[in-house]
């Protein structure tokens, strides 16, 4: 008691300093939770909730009982993870996995390759008509997929193509048609990426290619040496998107089935998710499929960066 | 302080916004009660794709002051089921809609039509028993009512088959035969397509030969699309595929109609609506394509089967049930309607009396004036079978397995198989009581 009380004030003063200054950072700290508030609320409403309600289903499934008919004899009931083993388990979502992995490669590679041979060839010294050119190349991209997906495919059809007419080739056929849907793909999308990268390019200070040129260097050098490292950033940038792009191809086989009989219902990972979930009506294991989906678009593109980040950030 | 002000705005942020989201749904509900419960005029909405509904409709309301009736023209097939069905699920769905015969299992199993047994029981004696069956599902509940029916009948190009020097097939043998024929005389020509993509089709002429793709026993369903009648059916078609005399063509490409219009595809086993397809794709082959009874499996007989064919129900979530029974009871059975059925959404009406109303051919077969009296000899000839509670699946593996079967040159009946192992499985899957 009495050693206590002497001590109060000594230790009451640094205390009270204490208080006060974290009672500023409180006011400090509120003001950035408060700009937050907007981003957090729109956050949880429209991707937090929504992925959450999604988990949610996927963990459960109707149990129908009887004949199925009349009041009460559908019952919704947690399954846990049961949706999930059958998406796993289910050999048509893989086979599903491997086309869009033979589709999606032709596409990355044609596709970026073109973007990077245009944009190069727009950037160097010697265009012409660059304007014209720029704009031709990217209109296919403001073209949407439906429609260019049903204007090439009346060109694939066999009794209206004009390409069947020259050479005697079946476009829709199930050796074919991957490249057919491909080449759709591929056309609507060299545009944007060229843009992409070709901004990128105007954006490089021409003493560089100036010094390059006093030195000696040949177009195809500067190209080469100095324009594709430049780049490299933006490339990744572009096959990051067009990665999560072809993982969820939907647009061009959805549109291209009615027109042939090569193409199942259940081609694309997606378009098993729209069939289980509109055609089949069985909402649970399509919301667990998305989920699967989602994963190993996430593991797709994050261990592409992983694999490209020190070349591409590292050194910067 | 900073910290109660700071969760108040977030409160009042988030209020706003959820009230934002739910401000629609509560007022309409609200109004909805009101409506019920007061002697003001009912707004049904009526979802169909039937064409020109809408001024049958307004045939209605000017007559009906009480009962105003909105139509929303839908797409058809497949796609108005799945957006019906979620439609519902998610608690918003029209008063009424326009439910194929095979859809409506699904609808029923998912509770989303109403069951108008005390409202409809009494219409029984409207319908043939077979159509009546396919809207009580073989219970003793009613789900719908009829509205349309496609009893099928063989259409072939008069023209080209006096030119090859065809005779009408009565049997499918026959119809091989031609189809060979054809082949020989002109091998740019078919006699026919197989369409792995129109199940439907094919579960027509499957019923023609005596298939029973689902039925109920007792408490339990029993699933038998791959049964003896069907597998017949696969393996015919199958055969005629692989030796390439017919083509294998889906129905309903722009590749199909150029070959209906330009006379290289001779034949078509279809549905009574069949004329409204026909002068919309094929507007080219109008006088030169005639009808004919369906060709039979054994000389003699005299079957036929139903593609399509669409009834009237009403949303279970519905707050107008009475009202909206009234309208489809009026449109499906009242004379005047069944007229306005015939002659606007150009539709074969399922009450038995409709037929007084079809009177002229329709005008793509003007050359064929009795077009209608054979069609209603073919309907009275047509057997049907009860859907199953998951034919979206059946035909979804359907397409898939056909698909497959065409493109691979493979076993008919090996599709048919997976087929029905798909439906059993996931009928399996949901719990539905199976019987062995």
């Amino acid at each position: 008691m009495n050693t206590t009380a002497p001590r109060k004030p000594d230790g009451g003063r640094p205390a009270g300093r204490q208080r006060r200054g974290r009672g500023g950072a409180h006011r400090v700290s509120a003001a950035p939770y408060l700009f937050l508030t907007p981003a957090v609320v729109l956050f949880t409403l429209f991707t937090a909730v929504p992925v959450g309600y999604t988990v949610y289903l996927s963990l459960r499934k109707i149990k129908v009982s009887g004949l199925g008919l009349g009041k009460g004899s559908r019952q919704e009931v947690f399954v846990g993870l049961d949706n999930y083993v059958a998406a796993i388990g289910d050999a048509e979502l893989w086979a599903g996995w491997l086309r869009v992995l033979g589709y999606g490669t032709l596409v990355l590679v044609v596709m970026l390759g073109l973007a990077l041979l245009f944009a190069l060839l727009l950037d160097s010294a010697h265009v012409r008509l660059a304007r014209f050119s720029r704009i031709a190349i990217f209109l296919p991209y403001a073209v949407p997929g439906v429609v260019a997906t049903l204007l090439w495919g009346f060109l694939y059809l066999p009794s209206l193509s004009p390409i069947t007419k020259v050479i005697e080739i079946d476009l829709l056929g199930s050796g074919t048609v991957v490249f057919s849907m491909a080449n759709v793909a591929i056309w609507g999308g060299v545009g944007f990426n060229m843009l992409v990268l070709y901004t990128t390019l105007r954006a490089v200070p021409r003493s560089y290619y100036e010094a390059a040129r006093i030195d000696g260097a040949s177009e195809l050098q500067i190209a080469l040496r100095i324009k594709i490292p430049i780049l490299t950033p933006a490339i990744i940038l572009t096959t990051v998107f067009s990665i999560i792009a072809t993982i969820q191809v939907f647009t061009e086989p959805t549109a291209l089935r009615p027109l042939t009989n090569t193409i199942s219902s259940t081609w694309s990972p997606l378009m098993k998710v729209y069939r289980d979930a509109f055609v089949t009506g069985d909402l649970y294991s399509a919301a667990a499929t998305s989920i699967v989906i989602a994963g190993v678009s996430l593991i797709l593109s994050f261990g592409f960066l992983r694999v490209v980040r020190n070349r591409a950030f590292g050194e910067g | 302080m900073t910290r109660t002000r700071l969760a108040a705005v977030t409160a009042a942020m988030l209020a706003v916004v959820l009230a934002g989201c739910s401000g629609g749904s509560d007022g309409s509900t609200s109004s909805e009660e009101e409506n019920s419960t007061s002697a003001g005029p009912v707004t049904l909405t009526y979802w169909t794709w039937a064409p020109n509904m809408d001024k049958i409709a307004e045939v209605w309301n000017a007559a009906n002051p009480d009962i105003q009736v909105t139509v929303n023209k839908q797409a058809g097939g497949d796609d108005a089921a799945a957006k019906f069905l979620t439609a519902a699920k998610a608690g918003n769905p029209p008063d009424l809609v326009q439910a194929e015969y095979q859809m409506l299992p699904s609808f029923v199993a998912a509770e989303a039509v109403a069951d108008l047994t005390e409202e409809a029981a009494s219409l029984k004696g409207e319908f043939s028993d077979g159509l009546w069956n396919l809207v009580t599902l073989g219970t003793d509940s009613v789900y719908g009512i009829p509205q349309d029916s496609g009893p099928m009948m063989l259409y072939y190009r008069k023209d080209l088959f006096d030119k090859y020097g065809i005779e009408v097939p009565k049997t499918w043998e026959e119809y091989a035969e031609a189809a060979r024929t054809v082949r020989k005389k002109d091998p740019k020509v078919y006699l026919g397509t197989f369409s792995s993509k129109d199940p439907g089709s094919f579960a027509g002429l499957a019923q023609q030969a005596g298939g029973q793709w689902w039925s109920i026993s007792g408490d339990a369903w029993k699933v038998n699309i791959n049964d003896a009648a069907t597998t017949k059916v696969a393996e015919y078609w199958g055969g005629l595929v692989k030796e390439g005399v017919i083509d294998d063509q889906p129905y309903f490409t722009p590749e199909w109609n150029k070959a209906l219009n330009d006379g290289t595809l001779l034949t078509w086993p279809s549905a009574v609506w069949a004329p409204g397809t026909l002068s919309t794709n094929a507007p080219d082959g109008k006088g030169k394509w005639a009808v004919a009874p369906l060709p039979q499996w054994n000389e003699g007989e005299n079957y036929s089967g139903f593609w399509g064919g669409s009834s009237t129900a009403v949303a279970a979530k519905s707050p107008h049930k009475a009202a909206a029974v009234k309208f489809a009871t009026w449109l499906n059975t009242d004379p005047e309607a069944l007229k306005l059925l015939v002659e606007e959404a150009a539709v074969y009406p399922a009450a038995t009396k409709g037929s007084e109303a079809l009177t002229e051919a329709p005008e793509y077969f003007e050359n064929q004036p009795d077009f209608w009296k054979q069609a209603s000899e073919v309907a009275a000839t047509a057997r049907g079978f009860t859907f199953g509670p998951n034919v979206n699946v059946a035909y979804d593996a359907f397409k898939n397995a056909f698909d497959k079967a065409v493109q691979e040159k493979s076993s008919f009946t090996e599709a048919l198989n997976s087929v029905q192992e798909a439906a059993v499985a996931d009928m399996r899957n949901s719990g539905f009581q199976l019987a062995q």
